[in-house]
């Protein structure tokens, strides 16, 4: 009997690994939403209470892992626009990966710009 | 030549609600929808302004008192938790292999996700930017004039 080939995995290239992507941001984003809808409600309890929690964002920590939720969201969202090309575009399929390419290109001009802003007001720059 | 079987999945009744199509459609929808609000609402909670240290009970007070936010965070919360769901549907049909796990999976996050739209829902409508009661320097200055 012939043996199975060992060690073979796929590895697609642009496709599958921004499918990846989009599927980890997107898992990560929505567990993030819970917890942000939760921490919203606390308005309606009182003032001092939702500034208690509030504050928790405001610390130098958490704003860092603030950039790393926006970089997912901002992935999240230009990848997504690419899908819905691929989808609707007639020449979507053909350009998926050229597409692909300006997506990061994109979030990373969004990105920079971002983190430095972000983190003088988490600093208090 | 053999003839290809027929596929194991039973074919679409004629004139059944095709739910898969249309989950696939919100999903592009939706997402351009969102691709607006919440990137409009990170340029004006974390960008412009004093960002993230100006986020406080006045700051949420101040937009709410506004029916154009409290409709922007309405369309946000109910289309990002439907568009949430709706995927995370969609990872536990991949992954989970037994069906009751797969059927309790989805049942928890259905839970979960009824009860914080409904919670976000309630907060949105209910809101009082000015509650009686509570110290003036916590509160919007609109809430002092009158």
């Amino acid at each position: 009997m012939p043996n199975a080939p060992a060690g073979t995995i796929y590895r697609g290239r642009e496709g599958m690994w921004s499918w990846v992507a989009h599927r980890i941001t997107g898992v990560g984003i929505f567990f993030f939403l819970f917890a942000h809808v939760l921490d919203t409600a606390l308005v309606r309890v009182s003032p001092e209470a939702y500034n208690a929690v509030i504050g928790t964002y405001k610390n130098p920590i958490v704003g860092v892992m603030e950039v790393g939720l926006v970089a997912a969201v901002v992935f999240h969202a230009l990848n997504g626009l690419r899908v819905v090309l691929v989808d609707f575009w007639f020449q979507g399929p053909r350009y998926h990966r050229p597409m692909f390419v300006g997506v990061l290109g994109l979030w990373a001009a969004l990105m920079v710009p971002f983190t430095v802003r972000h983190l003088m007001h988490v600093f208090g720059g | 030549m053999t003839p290809i079987a027929p596929p194991r999945s039973p074919r679409r009744q004629h004139g059944a609600l095709n739910t898969e199509l249309y989950a696939w459609l919100f999903m592009r929808v939706s997402g351009v929808f969102l691709v607006l609000l919440v990137l409009g609402h990170l340029l004006v909670n974390l960008v412009l302004g004093e960002g993230i240290s100006a986020i406080d009970f006045a700051f949420v007070a101040g937009k709410w008192a506004s029916p154009f936010w409290q409709v922007w965070d309405l369309l946000m919360l109910w289309l990002a938790m439907i568009h949430g769901t709706n995927g995370l549907r969609t990872v536990i049909n991949d992954y989970a292999e037994r069906d009751q796990t797969r059927f309790w999976l989805k049942m928890l996050l259905y839970v979960a996700s009824v009860t914080t739209i409904l919670l976000g829902t309630l907060v949105i409508f209910s809101f009082d930017p000015c509650p009686a009661g509570q110290p003036a320097d916590l509160l919007p200055s609109f809430c002092r004039a009158s």
